[in-house]
């Protein structure tokens, strides 16, 4: 008897792990399925676009803009290096800036969602912030810095820093006091307060406002680099401009978007570790 | 796991808030000797939970104070700890993670965690569910949780903030009766605030009742049942009409002018 019951649980509870298995197939069949349906889609508006406007006799040179040219410029410029160079570059500024900002925004977003009187004081004067546009600050950080690495490093943190204040203070919002109270029922520290029960509370919040801050990033790391620095994406598109070679120019601007879709997924792949929120 | 109980004395504790006229009680006295189940029942705002919140170190009374085996109270500390109405566990813990939590807030060891943290995991019967989410139980198995993540602390007295009101009667009526057998088996002290005449017969051996503005213990009564106690056993239920009776004579009590008087003297 125990024994019948034993064979028909494994059964059901191989049949449950099949489904579920199956669920999990199908789904990925389907993203898969959208993934690139959606990316031919936009070769082909992409195409058609260029198709249209070197119709005309005197647009011909656009020819160079075209999907076709596009990639067959990719294995010139993965060749002799250039890619690797400006993803090395960039990624590295992209790095120390975004780092930067995660550094001072997250315990400044603590302070600011935790305690009130801060959040007061520095409401005003941080919403002011966040609305001047990083690319203003360009100027006077070339001024005050004594290197044009420093000031793109500088823009790039300028920018990212406000989506991880304000994600994180909004986090420490949700955060639900009798967490505390318990916490401190159970003899918790104050640094227990921080690293068991703030830090995993918000980390929801904290890494959707890095995935905000490195979007934000991603576009001014770009205009960042077209003056005063000889490498990274932003040079190679301005250089590819200035040397005419327009398919190159092209390979840039979608190498560009690429690495932010993987950074971009890669954010999201750390979010859905780290929440712990349901539904 | 050895816990003891202790000895709860509270002396002239009175609580009076800024903003209040008068205070939310006044110069309470109460003993309780090591391993009792005490009750506290009372209506609304007659200061019970306040008074359960000074006792665990929560709040601070204005006057007076706690003495637990001698020890002022000043504090929270793992010897007395508080179970609320909620479990409020960490919902990026799993089971045995919440239970151990406050372990590690005392720095122990890894491998006493663990085997602690099984013991009061086994004693709250949750044994199948000791890696799960705790998102993923009920409301009830939540609350055993948290019963666990206070008695793996191995607290000399478990404070009970009407802990159970949240939940279906079928599992508040197992939960009370589990909670008492732990308490006597284990033999630490127990202070349950309720308004639940039921929950105080089922859980307490004995039972003071608050009333008044301000609050103040004006009956007590032993609930000398033998354990384990059912609802429909006719003891029980005579002792809850004597409970319920006393409790509703306590509702039109007026303390004394000349106890307000020398309160407000002080």
């Amino acid at each position: 008897m125990s024994g019948n019951t034993a064979a028909a649980s494994g059964m059901v509870s191989a049949g449950v792990t099949g489904n579920c298995l199956s669920r999990a197939l199908k789904a990925t069949a389907h993203n898969s399925v959208h993934f690139f349906v959606g990316l031919i889609a936009l070769g082909a508006i992409w195409w058609a676009a260029i198709y249209y406007v070197t119709l005309d006799p005197e647009m011909v040179g656009f020819r160079d803009f075209s999907p076709a040219s596009t990639f067959a410029a990719f294995p010139e410029i993965w060749e002799d290096g250039t890619i690797q160079a400006a993803l090395a570059t960039s990624g590295s500024r992209l790095g120390w800036g975004l780092g930067l900002a995660i550094l001072i925004g997250v315990p400044i977003g603590i302070v600011f969602g935790r305690v009130r009187w801060f959040q007061n004081l520095f409401n005003v004067p941080f919403q002011f912030m966040r609305m001047i546009s990083p690319l203003s600050w360009e100027p006077i950080a070339v001024v005050v810095f004594t290197g044009w690495e420093e000031a793109i490093i500088f823009l790039i943190a300028i920018a990212s820093i406000w989506p991880v204040v304000f994600s994180t203070a909004a986090g420490l919002s949700k955060v639900d006091p009798n967490w505390f109270k318990v916490a401190r029922n159970l003899g918790a520290k104050p640094y227990h307060m921080v690293t068991r029960i703030i830090i995993p509370a918000i980390m929801f919040d904290v890494l959707t406002g890095i995935r905000l801050a490195l979007g934000v990033a991603w576009i001014v790391i770009i205009p960042a680099e077209f003056l005063g620095v000889t490498s990274g994406f932003g040079y190679a598109i301005e250089d590819a401009r200035e040397s005419l070679e327009y398919a190159h120019l092209m390979a840039f601007v979608v190498s560009i978007g690429a690495v932010g879709y993987v950074l971009d997924t890669i954010c999201v792949l750390l979010i859905k570790r780290y929440s712990w929120h349901r539904g | 796991m050895s816990i003891r109980g202790t000895e709860i004395k509270i002396e002239g504790l009175s609580q009076r808030y800024p903003t209040r006229k008068v205070p939310t009680f006044n110069r309470v006295d109460l003993v309780s000797p090591p391993g009792e189940a005490l009750a506290i029942i009372g209506r609304s705002g007659c200061g019970k939970s306040t008074l359960l919140h000074i006792l665990a170190g929560i709040t601070r009374g204005t006057e007076g104070r706690v003495l637990l085996n001698g020890t002022e109270v000043n504090g929270p500390s793992p010897r007395w700890v508080m179970m609320f109405q909620a479990p409020h566990l960490y919902p990026w813990m799993t089971v045995t993670e919440n239970v151990g939590v406050g372990l590690t807030f005392a720095r122990w060891g890894k491998k006493e965690i663990a085997e602690r943290v099984a013991e009061a995991i086994r004693l709250v019967e949750l044994q199948d569910f000791a890696q799960a989410n705790v998102q993923d139980l009920s409301g009830g198995q939540q609350q055993r949780v948290a019963l666990a993540r206070s008695l793996v602390m191995e607290p000399e007295l478990l404070l009970l903030d009407e802990p159970f009101s949240a939940l279906d009667a079928f599992t508040r009526a197992a939960l009370q009766k589990d909670v008492r057998a732990i308490s006597k088996r284990l033999g630490f002290n127990i202070v349950l605030v309720t308004h639940d005449i039921d929950e105080a017969v089922i859980m307490a051996d004995r039972a003071v009742i608050m009333a008044g503005s301000p609050g103040d213990i004006v009956h007590e009564m032993d609930v000398d049942l033998p354990d384990p106690r059912d609802r429909t056993d006719p003891e029980v239920q005579r002792l809850r009409a004597r409970l319920m009776a006393t409790f509703q004579e306590a509702a039109n009590y007026k303390k004394p002018e000349v106890s307000l008087a020398a309160g407000a003297g002080r």
